[in-house]
């Protein structure tokens, strides 16, 4: 954004710089809540997570430039925190996989249509990092160079751990490597392309 | 046309189960954005703005 975007709030009070801020920040709960959920699978986690990394964002607000991208900006603090809570947790959890087969129980919605639980399923068994750049690069709309900023990592390594994301998604989907009690694993990924492409064809 | 010049091409040794990654990976993609935009659009719990609001009273009382 501009220089123009930012003289909009040149001359406010700090009070009414607050409402500026708060205003978009309410805007961004949505996505806050959307980028939360993918990353950890869980809906209730996810909820306890973008109200921490709202607060986190709401007392940080004089750090915030108005007029930046606050987006990206909240989207670090939340992706921060979920690094921060996981670490907290490391001895409970001990093994990836375990938190990944707790998810696997989580995301169980029997309303759920059967292509997204299977990406669901899939996405849980990524590894942290590389779920992350996916969902930033591949759903959030962020460039890879705005994705590197939010990661706080080079944009060639955000390159690379999409690049490994997806092809670790296919390769999980089509194989049906992971367990589903009663379900055919292999057709995971069959059910994604038609359901993709019944997706454009609405569109 | 280009496309005409080399029909040979398409049919080359290992150009077909790439088209079909290529469909795959397009697939994955439209199922990752659906997953995150139908969290997007679902409507904000009220706890959310709830604490909002609480902190904002705080701040405001300082």
């Amino acid at each position: 954004m501009g220089a123009s975007e930012k003289d909009r709030f040149a001359g406010l009070s700090p009070r009414e710089r607050d409402g500026v801020f708060q205003r978009e920040l309410v805007q961004l709960i949505p996505h806050l809540r959307a980028f939360a959920r993918t990353l950890t699978g869980d809906a209730t986690q996810a909820d306890d997570l973008a109200q921490d990394a709202m607060i986190k964002a709401w007392d940080a607000r004089n750090s915030y430039q108005l007029g930046t991208n606050m987006k990206a900006w909240t989207f670090m603090i939340l992706r921060n925190q979920f690094y921060s809570d996981k670490r907290r947790s490391w001895r409970q959890t001990q093994l990836d996989q375990e938190a990944a087969e707790r998810t696997l129980v989580a995301v169980d919605d029997p309303e759920a249509p059967v292509a997204l639980d299977e990406l669901r399923l899939a996405m849980a068994m990524l590894p942290d990092e590389q779920r992350e750049a996916l969902i930033l690069v591949g759903a959030g709309g962020f460039a890879y160079e705005e994705a590197a900023d939010i990661c706080g990592c080079a944009v060639g390594t955000v390159k690379s751990r999409v690049s490994r994301a997806r092809k670790a998604l296919q390769g999980i989907l089509e194989a049906g490597d992971y367990e589903r009690d009663g379900g055919e694993a292999g057709d995971a990924m069959r059910s994604i392309l038609a359901d993709a492409e019944r997706l454009s064809a609405v569109r | 046309m280009m496309i005409e010049q080399n029909p040979m091409e398409e049919r080359r040794k290992g150009s077909a189960p790439l088209d079909e990654t290529r469909l795959r990976q397009r697939a994955i993609g439209v199922k990752l954005r659906q997953m995150f935009d139908e969290v997007v659009n679902e409507p904000v719990p009220d706890e959310f703005l709830d604490i909002l609001r609480k902190a904002d009273e705080k701040s405001g009382a300082r």
